[in-house]
């Protein structure tokens, strides 16, 4: 068992390095779209910066605060789609047949699909939610502690799982259509773009919606809620983990896909 | 004439065979459009002493810039035509019996066309009979409502004119990528696609009101609902004039040099 | 050994019409129709054979290739790999297998060859050793040694399909799947692959199977020819079966072709 871990990272991280390997022959590719993601998310910015020139806060959150909450959503989407990008353009993967390939080997597929795509370019994004997320925490006043630290690290990890389990139905997906999956947009650049303010700022609707369907709020605004200060509840820190089933259900999804492109054949 | 007519029917006929795409497109719209409202109407119950338009005004502004999104979308560039500059593969279209610059722009003209028809209606229908405060307005009036579908003629010409100087452009850099990324994101910033530019601030907006940009959507997505109105609309009507002359007469001439380089070079 | 029995295998298909008004039409209402890619097909491969697979586009050699090796799942019929059934026991089955694309590649577009083969060589858990033995064997037998160092990307479609081929044995196969492994090559290339694959068989005893339109690979390679047509199996025999009083196989193909109506 051990044995058969240590393979599969080692495989995976074989993969990562011919990734980007790749990548470097094509250097100034490689920059001109680092700087182009850079400059989507900066635009994103951008628009809250002027909001904020105008309103003093939204709802009772502070710019600073806003940005807080932008920089963790975008941080947890660019990790999820710089690993996770294997999944996120598989509707490619099934056009050109090498599925079909992955089939072909002895390594399960999700493995094989993970490495097949490893897009470093999404570190324009990561920039840009750094810089956001070092202004955020020196200007909001939090009284860091331990918990609180370990807090961020659990909304990063389990957000990016919650989005790269949508990743995983995009790509699920594509084992039954290539049409109309533009659709799957809207809960991952949707939730990316809403999520740059407080989810509860939306009404209570949208603040259920995420917390029960689709838990991109257990990985930002409870948590957050408690980083803040503004509530005393502990457990709020720990919200991030319960967003741990969502992805469940999505590899069942995959699955399930699996089967039928193996019975259907394309 | 004709066959630029022609031209449009194929790619209309294309876009119908991706009916479910199409669905998609309009059901990720919708989405989207509910999303920016959620997000605007958070400021104007926070504060709506500094909020710069009616409410009612960014409502259809969303929704319109929802239903048109093929129009003015900078993202919407035509890759395809990159590739033709860059591989050189553009010499064989110097063969046919059309101008270079008018083949592109109907050929964009015509993809952005033949997309928001398709999608516009059932976006616009839909948002007519939505809850308030998500339901869309009707035009401020009819001189609003004629000079809204003058505006958004001009503006889309404006937009695909615009592109079409990046398209030139590609000709003489070495780099179209990065072209395209600075353009991109430029237009979508200052055309209003982000925020409208009534949110920018008052002395950034005076500029930017004034550049290519902020002829596109901008004005006629304001004029529909009332945003925009007498000297105001007339001079941004002027302004959209000027620049669709302007880029026009810029675009064709310096396509015009590099059409004559290419038939030197061979591609 | 390989066996399929009575292996059945069908399709479902949109209907996509043209015009506008089908267009239209087709927007709330699309039609299905049936194909059956196989239909009973029934054949035995022992170890160690080299057989040609042929029949024309859409006849079902693919679906049947696809089948033994484990990408696709039969309707009903038993298919029987070294005692493996391919599409339930996947990942044990594809370790025993190699297969060949001729239209799709293998290797990473941009990085050297090697890598590529490195990479393989995690996928495929290959030992050290036995890498390195297989890697100096097809180097010398596919004259890779100038091509290992240059980007895929580089090499023309006869020098990548050796790469291909090699990357495919890497693993030390007992069979041997090849997809028009000569399509589009220079003359100089087929005859380099056709060589190869039948070194490989005498030197290993790999089991090839391969599928094709060119009538001289099956002439120079197999023994044995399987004929598929209309997910029909139609003729099962030797090339001299097929020849009938000195035509050039390639006639007496269309001929059968004409004969079966496919």
């Amino acid at each position: 068992m051990e044995r058969k871990i240590v393979s599969r990272v080692r495989l995976y991280l074989h993969y990562v390095s011919i990734n980007v390997r790749s990548a470097m022959q094509y250097k100034t590719s490689f920059f001109l779209t680092t700087f182009g993601q850079f400059m989507v998310s900066f635009q994103v910015f951008l628009g809250i910066y002027f909001m904020f020139l105008r309103f003093k806060s939204v709802k009772d959150f502070t710019y600073s605060e806003v940005l807080l909450c932008f920089s963790v959503m975008l941080l947890e989407f660019s990790l999820a789609e710089m690993f996770g990008r294997g999944f996120d353009s598989f509707s490619g993967m099934i056009r050109s047949g090498s599925f079909d390939q992955v089939l072909t080997r002895p390594r399960g597929e999700i493995l094989q699909v993970l490495g097949s795509k490893f897009e470093l370019t999404r570190i324009g994004r990561m920039i840009q939610a750094v810089i956001m997320f070092a202004y955020g925490i020196t200007h909001c006043n939090v009284d860091w502690t331990v918990l609180k630290v370990l807090t961020i690290l659990l909304m990063i990890v389990c957000g990016t799982a919650v989005f790269a389990g949508l990743f995983i139905i995009y790509a699920a997906l594509c084992f039954f259509t290539l049409d109309g999956l533009e659709f799957m947009n809207i809960f991952t650049d949707g939730a990316r773009e809403t999520g740059k303010y407080p989810l509860g700022v939306y009404g209570k609707k949208l603040l259920l919606f995420t917390t029960v369907v689709i838990p991109y709020a257990l990985v930002q605004y409870y948590p957050l809620l408690y980083v803040w200060g503004r509530t005393d509840k502990v457990w709020y820190a720990f919200m991030p983990l319960l967003a741990l089933w969502f992805p469940l259900p999505c590899l069942v999804l995959w699955r399930f896909g699996v089967h039928h492109y193996k019975s259907s054949g394309s | 004439m004709k066959k630029y007519l022609s031209f449009f029917r194929v790619r209309f006929l294309m876009g119908l065979q991706y009916r479910v795409a199409a669905l998609a497109g309009i059901a990720t719209q919708f989405a989207w459009g509910f999303l920016e409202i959620m997000a605007l109407k958070a400021f104007y119950e926070t504060d709506a002493s500094v909020y710069p338009m009616t409410f009612q005004a960014t409502v259809s502004y969303v929704w319109l810039q929802q239903a048109f999104l093929a129009f003015f979308a900078s993202w919407m560039v035509d890759t395809e035509l990159f590739d033709m500059i860059l591989n050189g593969n553009i010499a064989y279209e110097l063969c046919r019996p059309v101008r270079i610059y008018s083949l592109m722009a109907s050929r964009n003209l015509a993809n952005r066309v033949s997309r928001a028809v398709l999608r516009c209606l059932p976006i616009l229908v839909v948002a007519f009979f939505l809850p308030q405060p998500y339901r869309m307005g009707a035009p401020q009036g009819i001189v609003h409502f004629l000079f809204f579908l003058v505006a958004m003629v001009l503006g889309l010409f404006v937009s695909v004119a615009f592109f079409m100087f990046v398209y030139v452009l590609a000709f003489y850099t070495i780099s179209p990528q990065g072209l395209r990324i600075v353009f991109v994101s430029l237009v979508e910033y200052l055309s209003g696609g982000v925020i409208p530019l009534p949110f920018f601030p008052e002395k950034v907006l005076r500029v930017v009101e004034l550049l290519p940009f902020a002829a596109m959507q901008n004005v006629p997505l304001r004029i529909y609902g009332g945003d925009m109105e007498g000297a105001e609309m007339l001079r941004a009507l002027g302004l959209q004039l000027f620049w669709l002359v302007a880029l026009v007469a810029i675009g064709s001439a310096l396509c015009r040099k590099a059409e004559r380089r290419v038939a030197l070079q061979g591609g | 050994m390989i066996t399929m029995q009575d292996v059945c295998k069908s399709y479902k298909v949109a209907k996509r019409n043209a015009g506008f008004g089908e267009a239209c039409k087709a927007l709330f209402r699309r039609e299905y129709e049936t194909i059956h890619a196989l239909r009973n097909v029934s054949f035995t491969i022992n170890d160690g054979e080299m057989v040609g697979y042929i029949g024309p586009n859409g006849a079902g050699k693919s679906s049947t290739i696809k089948i033994l090796s484990g990408i696709l799942t039969p309707d009903s019929g038993t298919v029987l790999v070294d005692g493996r059934v391919p599409y339930k026991d996947r990942i044990r089955h594809v370790a025993q297998i190699g297969v060949v694309f001729g239209q799709r590649s293998q290797l990473w577009w941009d990085v050297p060859v090697i890598d590529s083969f490195e990479l393989l060589k995690d996928v495929y858990s290959i030992p050290q050793k036995q890498y390195d033995n297989n890697l100096e064997e097809l180097t010398s037998l596919l004259n890779l040694s100038e091509l290992l160092r240059t980007p895929a990307r580089q090499l023309s479609l006869g020098q990548r399909m050796r790469c291909e081929i090699a990357g495919s044995l890497l693993h030390s196969p007992k069979i041997l799947f090849l997809d028009e492994p000569t399509i589009g090559l220079d003359a100089v290339s087929k005859l380099a692959v056709r060589d190869f694959i039948k070194k490989q068989n005498e030197l290993h005893g790999t089991t090839v199977i391969l599928t094709t339109h060119d009538m001289q690979d099956i002439e120079a390679l197999s023994k044995r020819i399987i004929l598929i047509g209309k997910g029909e199996i139609l003729l099962d025999g030797t090339p001299e079966d097929l020849k009938k009083g000195g035509q050039s196989i390639d006639e007496t193909v269309a001929e059968l072709y004409r004969a079966y109506d496919i």
